[in-house]
C-alpha cells in the first residue's frame, strides 16, 4: 500500500474546494437547525392547545416527516414541488442556489418533526397543575407557555433535541445528492480528480466527527449548565 | 390524481419488485430485504457491543464505546463510501452494490441497535443481577438467562422503530446505484422526464404507508411491554428463565 499522502489536499483548488464546503455544511446545518427549532416549538405548542383538529394537522406532519426517508423529502422538493412553483420564482431559485434553498427546507423540516416531538415529551412531564396555577395568577396561555413551561420542558427536552441536532447535522450530507457543493460533495470530487481516496476520506471524517462530537459535548455542558437543582 | 394512477399502471410492479422475475430483484422488496437482512444480521453484533459497553473491563469498554460513538457521529453516507472503497481491497475481488450497502448497514445498524439493548440493560433492576449471581450464576450466565432476554424483550419495541429507520435509510442506496426504490423512483422519473411531483409522491407515499404501519405496530408493542412490566398482565407466558428469577427476587 502507498504511503498517505495529505499533500493533495493543497493541491490546485482542493482548499478551495473544501473551505467551500465546509462553510455549505455549517450554513445548511445551521438555517435547517433554526427553522426546525422555531418550526418545531411552534407545532409543540399547537398540539399542546385544546383544539382536536390542530392536533390532528401537526399529527399528520409529523407522523409524514418521521416515516419518509430524508432523502426522498429532498428529491420531492428538489425535483418535484419546484416544477409547480411559478415560473418566475423557478427561475429566480436557478440564478440563487435553489438546490441549497430547497435542501435546506426539505432537512429543516423533516427535523421540526423530531425537534417538535423531542419537546413534546419535555412538556408532557410538567404536571398541568403548574398551568393551572400560573393561570390562575393571571397569566395568559402563552405567557404561562413562555415563562413557566417552556424552560423546564425544555430541559427535560435537551438530550433529546440535541441528538436530533447531530442527526440533522449529519443529514446534510445528503444535499450533495442534489449538487449542493457541501463537504460531502466536495470530498467526492476531490477523491474524483485526484484518486487520493483514502487521505480525503479520513479529512472528511474527522471533520464530521469533530464537528459531531462537539454538538454532543456542547449539548452535555448545556445541559449541565441549565440544571436546576431539584429535591 | 389520474397521473399518479397512470404511472402507477405501468411502473407500479418495477417499484414493486424491480425487473423480478425476467431480471434482478429490486424496487420496495429490495428495500424490504436489505432491511431486514442488515438489522438481523447487526443484531448479534449489537449484543455483543452491548456487553462491552457494560463490561467493567477497560479493554472491552473503550474500543466498544469508541466504535459506537463514531458510527453516532459520522454521515451514513460517508460510511458507505468509505466501505464502498474497502469491502473489494479487502476481499480482493469486485462487491456489487447490494452487499456494499448491506455491509455498511450492518455496521451502522450495530451501533445504534448496541445503544439501545444496553439501555435495556441498564433500565433493568439491579437487583436482577444480584439475584441471579446470589443464586450461584457466573456473571455471563446471569447476563444470558436473566438480564439480556429480558432486556432485550422491553426493548421490542425500540429495536422496530430502528427497523423503520433502517428501511429509510436503504434510500441512499441511491448513491451507490443499488437498485432499491428509491432508485427505481429516480429511473422512471428519468424515463417519463416530464412527471417528477406524481412520481415523487409516489415514492413518498410507498415509503410512508409502509413505516407508518411498523410505527404504528412498534406504538402498540410499546404499551404491552409496558403493561407487561407494570405486572398488570398476570398469568401471562412471560419470557423464558423470568418466573424463577422474579420469585427470588421477591
Amino acid at each position: 500500500m502507498q504511503p498517505l499522502d495529505f499533500s493533495i489536499l493543497l493541491r490546485d483548488d482542493a482548499p478551495q474546494m473544501l473551505v467551500n464546503g465546509i462553510t455549505l455544511m455549517l450554513e445548511l446545518t445551521g438555517f435547517a437547525w433554526l427553522l426546525a427549532m422555531v418550526l418545531g416549538t411552534l407545532l409543540a405548542l399547537v398540539r399542546m392547545g385544546r383544539s382536536k383538529l390542530a392536533e390532528g394537522a401537526v399529527g399528520a406532519w409529523v407522523e409524514y416527516h418521521q416515516n419518509v426517508p430524508m432523502l426522498v423529502q429532498i428529491f420531492l422538493w428538489y425535483f418535484g414541488i419546484a416544477t409547480l412553483l411559478p415560473s418566475g420564482l423557478q427561475m429566480w431559485m436557478n440564478r440563487h442556489g435553489g438546490e441549497f434553498i430547497f435542501a435546506t427546507i426539505a432537512i429543516g423540516l423533516a427535523s421540526s418533526a423530531y425537534m417538535s416531538e423531542g419537546l413534546r415529551g419535555g412538556i408532557r412531564a410538567i404536571p398541568p397543575s403548574q398551568i393551572e396555577a400560573v393561570r390562575a395568577l393571571g397569566l395568559n396561555y402563552l405567557q404561562a407557555f413562555r415563562h413557566v413551561v417552556f424552560p423546564q420542558a425544555f430541559r427535560i427536552a435537551l438530550p433529546t433535541l440535541i441528538n436530533h441536532t447531530v442527526l440533522l447535522f449529519k443529514n446534510t450530507s445528503l444535499a450533495m445528492t442534489i449538487g449542493v457543493a457541501e463537504m460531502m460533495y466536495a470530498t467526492r470530487e476531490i477523491e474524483s480528480r485526484s484518486f487520493k481516496t483514502i487521505e480525503i476520506y479520513l479529512l472528511a471524517t474527522a471533520v464530521y466527527l469533530g464537528i459531531s462530537l462537539l454538538i454532543m459535548a456542547g449539548g452535555s455542558l448545556a445541559e449541565r449548565r441549565l440544571r436546576v437543582a431539584t429535591r | 390524481m389520474g397521473e399518479i394512477a397512470t404511472i402507477l399502471h405501468d411502473y407500479g410492479l418495477l417499484l414493486l419488485v424491480g425487473q423480478y422475475p425476467s431480471g434482478a430483484l429490486g424496487g420496495l422488496a429490495l428495500t424490504f430485504i436489505l432491511a431486514v437482512l442488515g438489522l438481523a444480521l447487526a443484531f448479534p453484533l449489537s449484543v455483543l457491543l452491548a456487553l462491552a459497553r457494560v463490561s467493567p473491563y477497560p479493554i472491552l469498554y473503550w474500543p466498544a464505546t469508541a466504535l459506537v460513538y463514531v458510527m453516532r457521529g459520522l454521515p451514513l453516507i460517508m460510511l458507505i463510501f468509505w466501505v464502498y472503497f474497502f469491502l473489494p481491497v479487502l476481499l480482493g475481488r469486485p462487491v456489487s452494490g447490494f452487499s456494499t450497502l448491506l455491509a455498511t448497514l450492518v455496521i451502522y445498524e450495530a451501533a445504534y441497535l448496541a445503544e439501545i439493548v444496553r439501555a435495556g440493560i441498564e433500565s433493568l433492576p439491579r437487583g436482577q443481577m444480584e439475584a441471579a449471581r446470589s443464586v450461584g450464576l457466573t456473571y455471563m450466565q446471569a447476563m444470558r438467562k436473566v438480564v439480556l432476554p429480558q432486556a432485550i424483550y422491553n426493548m421490542t419495541p425500540a429495536m422496530l422503530s430502528q427497523f423503520v429507520s433502517t428501511i429509510k435509510e436503504t434510500s441512499l442506496g441511491y448513491v451507490i446505484s443499488v437498485n432499491e426504490l428509491t432508485f427505481a423512483a429516480n429511473q422512471v422519473n428519468s424515463t417519463l422526464l416530464t412527471k417528477p411531483f406524481p412520481v415523487f409522491v409516489i415514492l413518498a407515499s410507498i415509503y410512508f404507508v409502509l413505516c407508518f404501519s411498523l410505527t404504528q405496530l412498534a406504538r402498540q408493542l410499546e404499551k404491552r411491554v409496558a403493561r407487561r412490566r407494570a405486572g398488570i398482565v398476570r398469568g401471562a407466558a412471560a419470557p423464558a428463565a423470568l418466573p424463577q428469577i422474579a420469585a427470588i427476587a421477591e
